[in-house]
């Protein structure tokens, strides 16, 4: 019962934070451009105002572009049902396996590629194909630094992972930790569309990425596509913050009381918030790359993650 | 009885191909009959393999075969080859239902006697090869499947692209054979019998460098006809070749019968060896698979991109089966099993969603009349339970959960992973988690291609005029395309069937059950000791991942459809308020370009461009584009191989003359040699 109540708790937190999460990128980049920027409620006026409009459907389009928000969103919100984000005995957090997260996202991904091909415009094609490359590339660079967490933990659990760098207290924060964690940061940029990787803000049709494969949806349907990047930018960073800083989060090690919870999810918050604000402070520092020099960042970040791994191997002795 | 049920699988088979041949003067009847006979006995061979599997016996055959040196067992259906046996047979039923519709095409074309008769043999073949209790009926049927397959090949023989395949297709397969035969007559030598039960006694205690050489020679002799690279030229020219309905028994099938001569020859008859072989074999199959895909990435006949694929997935398979190699070399049987699950349910599944693919490669094909993607899109409206059907194996090719593909994938990350962690050396503990990256960059360049393939053929706007008259396939091809979606998402839910049949396997092969270590029903749970104090373990749950899915999405429809307001309108694309044409449309070159351009390096793309002037240099009269990719192991390894054989073959000519007389001489000179030296 207790699992059933934290896992609805942790999916309307998520539901409801994500949105501010963008808001706090968004304010923290206005203020180091020196710009008010829009308010932090912005994308929930945003979703609201989506949810009121008529959907438009391409005449070209086969069914295939209509159930795709659906699954995309969805796909999303099982990783945040499995996610340890506020606490490690969630309901299905039992099937939180690090494979099933990336390939739910993977799932989520295909779908919308295949909607951007679907309209027959060359925007919404070209994004799914540099989507597609770009993922493509990254995921070795995002399994390896996984990797390296689950043989550490003996699981592929991500909750089991979580707690056992949980309990590790803070021995466990060494070189290899680290390494990896920067490895995986570096990925989570891209995961996430990000500048320098790609530009979540832009709408010129040549350079968007992510963007492009959105041009076609209105209404409803956009509602819950932007609603799910937000989410799915959440759980990056939930991935990021928890799985190599899980302090605070509720485990059942520490026996669970609503101080608990509640220290949980301020802690999450924090973390989540930080983490955005360092990507804030990316964004407004760097230009965004060619395309064709990506690659080589996430070169980069796979060799740091395979530095991480060495030094784990050889540490652990 | 179990004997008597094979013995109809056989017996259907020969018959359906010799009343196939004899009706050959009515076409139409004879369609009927050959497929309906491989039908018959693809039921049965279904029947067969799921007893033997339930209930773990071992069924022979051999009385008759007293007298014959060297052979006591003709047939010996173990475990091993039940599971092979189902997977042909499953197979073979959904093609052949297929091909009912599929077959029709070549009416009044192509002579269908001889297709019903090969398409019979060819199966016939395969069921016995893995059927075989000894390495010489092994042979045999190994040499009956090679030549069925080839005359199937070359089935549309007026078509000079076809014959080149085919021959490419036979001398490969053929360089293959020699060195199963060598590895086998060196396994007689010493056991003393072609029995594989008998080698299998001898063959534990054979010398080190012995194994190592026998280990070598199966490797290259099987690696053939699997297609791992750099063997695999012949896959990607005999596959688009063939009909449709037989290029995926091809895919599907013939290269897991290689797979399991494979796992017969390393396992059962030597029983593994050091750990070496398992880096090598993995070793094999990550370069297989990672090349395997790119390459695919870079076709746009689909036929091409199917075969290449299976190049790949013949890749994750070795995987598997590499890390299997490894932890059998430490003697750490119950991680075996474990890369061996992976392994072969991959092959079970691989069968499966390849053999649906090339099904669907074949229906656009029947619609369409080509192979080309560049000349598709828009055929989900025009032809939806295809395309449906289609979008299903492309999915599970591309390992995406909740289907299949995912579920096999899993399993060989997971091995590699507890390569990672098991007890062995750093080397290895390193190696595992990049063998599992090399593996995750295969598995999402897999999804690139499948978002291409889908994609390109399916949506958007139609290409060509050839694509805007699509219609919707017979009846019976879309039935036996969909019976094997259906296998596709039912054992992507409930992997634990196949994990359940695959129990009497591992069991008789590394000594541990499947069932004991990754159990559960609803879910999968390894739970594998790696030290008495230190185990690994983890669970997925499909089954209640895809209701979770499913429930998911028809809430959030409700719940969104309540929220929201504001109707539905259906209006044209957005284009910068142009008319959209579909040759502004993404094609399936442009979608590969990003993949094309950052593996350059590897893939040695070609590009050229030229263009026509009408006045000066400013205004263009025509462009022209050609693009390619080297084919890179035909340039660097088989071309000069042939210039050598050719020269050789040009010295070898001066011996012979033509005159009676001088070869004579070489017979007398040959003879007084072999007197001196037999003496």
């Amino acid at each position: 019962m207790l699992a059933v109540g934290l896992t609805i708790l942790q999916m309307l937190f998520v539901l409801g934070f994500a949105p501010l999460l963008s808001g706090i990128i968004k304010k923290t980049k206005a203020f180091f451009q020196s710009r008010r920027g829009p308010s932090l409620l912005q994308p929930y006026r945003d979703l609201y105002k989506y949810l009121q409009k008529e959907t438009v459907l391409s005449e070209h389009t086969s069914w295939i572009f209509r159930i795709t928000p659906y699954v995309y969103f969805v796909a999303i919100l099982i990783v945040a049902l499995t996610l340890p984000i506020l606490t490690t005995f969630g309901m299905l957090s039992f099937t939180g396996d690090l494979f099933i997260v990336i390939y739910l996202f993977a799932l989520a991904r295909f779908f919308l590629a295949l909607a951007g091909l679907d309209a027959g415009s060359a925007f919404g094609g070209m994004a799914s194909s540099r989507e597609m490359a770009v993922s493509a590339i990254a995921e070795p660079a995002l399994m390896l630094p996984l990797f390296t967490m689950a043989i550490a933990a003996g699981t592929s659990n991500l909750s089991g992972i979580v707690e056992q760098v949980a309990q590790g207290g803070w021995p466990a924060l060494t070189s290899a930790h680290l390494m990896t964690f920067v490895a995986l940061f570096v990925v989570g940029i891209a995961e996430t569309g990000r500048i320098p990787i790609d530009n979540p803000d832009t709408h010129l049709e040549l350079t968007m990425i992510h963007e492009g494969m959105l041009l076609e949806y209105s209404g409803k349907q956009l509602a819950l596509l932007t609603l799910a990047v937000h989410i799915k930018q959440l759980l990056i960073f939930a991935l990021l913050a928890n799985l190599f800083f899980p302090w605070g989060i509720a485990s059942p090690a520490a026996g669970f009381q609503v101080s608990t919870l509640l220290i949980a999810t301020l802690a999450f918050a924090a973390k989540a918030v930080g983490l955005g604000m360092v990507m804030a402070v990316i964004e407004i520092s760097m230009a965004k790359m060619r395309l064709f020099k990506i690659p080589d960042l996430l070169m980069g970040s796979f060799l740091l993650g395979l530095l991480g791994l060495i030094s784990h191997v050889l540490l652990r002795g | 009885m179990t004997i008597l049920l094979f013995y109809l699988v056989l017996g259907l088979l020969l018959l359906g191909g010799l009343f196939a041949y004899s009706l050959q003067g009515k076409p139409r009847l004879s369609l009927r009959v050959g497929f309906s006979f491989a039908l018959g006995s693809a039921v049965a061979g279904t029947v067969l393999g799921i007893i033997i599997l339930l209930t773990g016996d071992t069924v022979y055959t051999g009385a008759g075969f007293a007298s014959l040196p060297g052979m006591n067992r003709a047939f010996l259906i173990d475990p091993l080859a039940a599971f092979f046996i189902l997977v042909i047979s499953l197979v073979s039923l959904a093609v052949s239902i297929f091909s009912f519709g599929y077959a029709e095409e070549y009416i009044g074309r192509h002579n269908l006697g001889i297709l019903g008769l090969l398409y019979n043999l060819f199966l016939l073949a395969m069921v016995a090869l893995v059927a075989s209790g000894n390495a010489f009926f092994f042979l045999f049927f190994w040499e009956l499947m090679s030549l069925a397959s080839y005359g199937l090949v070359v089935y549309d023989h007026r078509d000079s692209h076809v014959r080149r395949a085919g021959f490419v297709y036979i001398v490969m397969t053929h360089i293959g054979t020699l060195f199963i035969f060598l590895a086998f007559l060196l396994l007689y030598q010493a056991a003393g019998s072609f029995d594989f039960e008998h080698m299998a006694q001898f063959g534990r205690q054979l010398p080190a460098g012995f194994k190592t050489g026998i280990f070598l020679l199966v490797t290259v002799g099987f690696g053939t006809k699997a297609g791992i690279i750099p063997l695999h030229i012949w896959l990607p020219k005999a596959h688009p070749a063939a009909p449709s309905n037989v290029s995926a028994l091809m895919s599907g099938v013939m290269l897991k019968t290689a797979i399991y001569g494979f796992i017969r020859v390393v396992w059962d008859v030597l029983g593994g060896g050091s750990a070496w072989w398992g880096i090598f074999i993995l070793s094999l199959g990550a370069v297989s698979a990672l090349l395997g895909v790119m390459y695919a990435l870079m076709q746009h006949d689909i036929k091409e991109l199917l075969a290449y694929h299976s190049v790949e997935n013949i890749g994750i398979i070795l995987m598997g089966l590499g890390a299997a190699l490894i932890f059998q070399g430490y003697g750490l049987p119950a991680l075996a099993m474990l890369g061996l699950v992976a392994a072969l349910f991959h092959v079970l599944n691989h069968a499966l969603f390849k053999a649906l693919l090339f099904m669907g490669a074949g229906a656009i094909h029947h619609a369409t009349r080509t192979r080309d993607m560049e000349k598709m899109g828009g055929l989900l409206k025009l032809m939806p339970w295809t395309g449906f059907f289609f979008l299903v194996g492309s999915i599970s090719i591309a390992a995406l959960p909740p289907f299949n593909g995912f579920v096999s994938e899993w399993l060989t990350f997971q091995s590699l992973l507890v390569l990672g962690s098991a007890p062995l050396s750093l080397k290895l503990n390193i190696l595992g988690p990049v063998f599992g990256a090399a593996l995750a960059l295969t598995g999402a360049l897999a999804a690139v291609c499948f978002v291409k393939a889908f994609g390109i053929q399916f949506l958007a706007q139609p290409r060509s005029t050839q694509a805007a008259k699509a219609k919707e396939v017979p009846r019976s091809m879309l039935i036996g395309m969909g019976i094997l979606a259906v296998l596709c998402l039912g054992l992507g839910i409930f992997p634990s069937s196949a994990i359940q049949l695959l129990n009497p396997v591992t069991l008789h092969l590394v000594g541990y059950g499947s069932v004991q270590a990754l159990g559960g029903y609803a879910w999968l749970n390894p739970q594998i000791p790696l030290l008495p104090n230190l185990s690994y373990h983890t669970t997925i749950a499909p089954f209640v991942l895809f209701v979770v899915l499913a429930f998911g999405v028809l809430l959030v429809y409700r719940v969104v459809k309540w929220l929201g307001h504001g109707g539905t309108r259906i209006d044209e694309t957005w284009n910068c308020g142009g008319t959209l044409s579909p040759k502004m449309e993404y094609t399936a070159t442009s979608f590969a370009k990003p993949i094309r351009i950052i593996f350059r390096r590897i893939l040695l793309p070609k590009r050229v461009v030229e263009t026509e002037y009408a006045l000066g240099s400013h205004f263009t009269r025509s462009l022209k584009y050609e693009g390619a990719v080297k084919p890179f192991f035909e340039d660097i390894l088989y071309r000069p191989a042939q210039n050598v054989f050719l020269k050789v073959s040009g010295k070898m000519r001066l011996l012979q003359s033509g005159s009676i007389h001088l070869y004579l001489g070489y017979l007398f000179i040959t003879l007084v040699i072999l007197l001196i030296w037999a003496k």
